[in-house]
């Protein structure tokens, strides 16, 4: 069974969809490895090495992920994660930005995907399946 | 029903507790040198000796059953993959094991390590690494490596599941001692004790024992059954937990000052009571054990000194006392017994010192974050603030003028509101240093054990 490390990063405790996402992806047949609200970028790598998980899908809500997730890809490469997929969706940035600005800014600190808000888990589910390679 | 001895092979100390079942009571305690070199038989009898003249009569003991930390007690060495995850998860299954964790490694071992197991003479490793379906990688390749080496030491296999078989084809081709138990770390962040603490228990009365030269006195006893730290941590879940309608005390908290090392045990859930706070980082174990072996009031004063700050010295100095020689002086003389009441003074402050920093590092901790909520709270640990009872044994507690000030004061969360500290415990002392016989007894008999225990240790 693939392992994907789900959670909200930062200050940020929004738990409602983080449920919902842990819900569909454990329904779809993967390992969910949920680090929960309040976490930090450390916790979601540290899951994701004793895990082996392809994939860390980091959740923000409150308008300060680009903060919280800045230099996280770089962890990544020195944690020995340097082919994990990053993952980022939910109200990444503060106010209405025109999305393409966000989706590149994120993308050039090293997201692999990145979902604007209002985009549900199962809009993505197609992705993740690519992604990864279909469920074993 | 008759009579028990118990028996505690201590690192200084061989110490005796006879207990009469039919009135549920120590009838007495003694002690003598322990003489592991030589032949540990002779201090036994010593003891055995002295008790006899304190009672006045010879018993014949229908059982005698012996813990054992002599002979370095059980030296273990823990390697996980991350250090706040499977590492700390098999650290703490040493500790439960009551073991001396002298060792920890994380992620792939290198041959400086392999040196450090073979330099400290590790008695068992517990490898462990991965969750189970996550990482083995890693473990495997520290199984290679310890393979590859000439290391004797029983390893203790309890990490990914997945990674089983190979483990068992690498270390059987390589002729090691080795051991397969269920996983320390399943899933993140929860921890899986049990399996892996009875096996390392197993292995300890099995082997261990036998190499260091304790198992000869099975010759005239029956048998030496655990490392004396677990025997404590058994006597104090149960004195915890209760026994059937004989009820426990709740939730405890227990400081044991020794010469070497300051020990402290909690048998708490510790869930959080904080209204804002979120349990973060690996689940906490109920009964909780943690060793500081750099605080101790003799063999390790010199680690007392360094937790304090040049003002910390300086205040002591306004009142006349030289902390600096003092520590060194003990260090020094291991077996100095305080006399005036300037020793008295001292060995308050530094008893003091020792519960407070043990303590710190024990509870759990809160650390603040602002959210667009409000202030909330990463909560790390066990919140030990509603602990009803704290116990305090050891030389430099039971020989305390006033035990209850020395606890009150080492435990005051004054200027610590982020420390989980137990606020308003009740303070029990534990006089004649009974636990670890009580743990052995409570094996056969946890009903008595229990009544003893709420019998002879005593309220403050």
């Amino acid at each position: 069974m693939k392992s994907i490390v789900i959670g909200v990063i930062g200050a940020d405790v929004h738990a409602v969809g983080n449920r919902i996402i842990e819900y569909t992806l454990t329904r779809e047949g993967y390992n969910v490895v949920n680090v929960g609200v309040l976490s930090s970028q450390e916790d979601f790598i540290n899951a994701a090495i004793e895990t082996s998980a392809p994939l860390i899908m980091v959740s923000s809500l409150y308008g300060h992920g680009e903060l919280d997730c800045r230099g996280m890809r770089d962890k990544c490469n020195e944690a020995g994660l340097k082919d994990v997929l990053l993952y980022v969706g939910g109200n990444i940035v503060v106010g209405k930005q025109d999305f393409k600005d966000v989706e590149k800014r994120f993308k050039d600190m090293g997201f692999d995907r990145v979902y604007p808000p209002g985009t549900t888990i199962d809009m993505v589910l197609d992705t993740i399946k690519q992604d990864l390679g279909g469920v074993e | 029903m008759g009579c028990y001895l118990l028996v505690d092979f201590g690192s200084t100390f061989t110490k005796l507790t006879a207990v009469d079942l039919e009135k549920e009571d120590i009838i007495g305690t003694s002690k003598a040198m322990t003489t592991v070199e030589t032949n540990i038989i002779e201090g036994y009898q010593h003891a055995l000796a002295n008790l006899y003249q304190q009672i006045g009569k010879t018993i014949v003991f229908d059982k005698i059953v012996a813990c054992s930390s002599a002979a370095g007690g059980l030296k273990m060495a823990a390697i996980g993959l991350v250090e706040e995850l499977t590492t700390e998860a098999a650290k703490r299954v040493c500790l439960g094991a009551g073991a001396k964790v002298d060792l920890v490694l994380s992620h792939h071992i290198n041959n400086q390590e392999l040196q450090q197991i073979l330099d400290k003479k590790i008695d068992i490793i517990l490898l462990a690494g991965g969750a189970n379906g996550g990482n083995s990688e890693c473990v495997i390749h520290n199984a290679q490596k310890l393979a590859e080496s000439n290391i004797t030491a029983p390893i203790v296999f309890a990490g990914n599941k997945d990674a089983s078989d190979e483990i068992i084809r690498i270390l059987s081709s390589a002729q090691k001692t080795f051991f397969i138990c269920e996983n320390v770390m399943p899933k993140l962040n929860v921890l899986n004790i049990n399996d892996a603490r009875d096996r390392i228990k197993d292995i300890f009365v099995k082997n261990i024992i036998e190499a260091k030269g304790i198992k000869k006195v099975e010759a005239i006893i029956d048998r030496v059954i655990l490392p004396t730290p677990h025997a404590v941590l058994v006597a104090a879940e149960l004195l915890s937990k209760g026994f059937d309608d004989e009820k426990g005390l709740g939730d405890i908290m227990l400081a044991d000052v020794g010469g070497a090392t300051t020990d402290i045990y909690s048998i708490a859930d510790g869930l959080p009571t904080h209204m804002n706070a979120m349990l973060t980082g690996l689940e906490e174990p109920f009964a909780k054990r943690t060793v500081e072996g750099d605080l101790g009031m003799r063999y390790s004063s010199l680690g007392i000194l360094q937790s304090m700050t040049p003002s910390d010295i300086a205040h002591y100095g306004h009142q006349q006392l030289d902390i600096e020689k003092e520590c060194i002086y003990r260090h020094e003389h291991v077996d100095f017994i305080p006399e005036s009441n300037h020793d008295f003074i001292v060995e308050d402050v530094l008893a003091k010192r020792c519960i407070d920093v043990a303590v710190k590092r024990h509870v759990g901790h809160l650390t603040s974050v602002y959210t667009p909520m409000g202030m909330m709270y990463h909560q790390t640990g066990k919140d030990l603030t509603n602990v009803s009872s704290f116990i305090g044994t050891g030389g430099a507690v039971i020989a305390h003028r006033d035990p209850k000030t020395l606890l009150q004061e080492a435990l005051s969360s004054d200027q610590k509101a982020m420390e989980l500290r137990p606020k308003h415990p009740d303070y029990y002392i534990d006089q004649d240093y009974i636990l670890s016989a009580m743990g052995l007894l409570s094996i056969d008999y946890p009903m008595i054990a229990l009544r003893i225990m709420k019998k002879r240790i005593i309220k403050l």
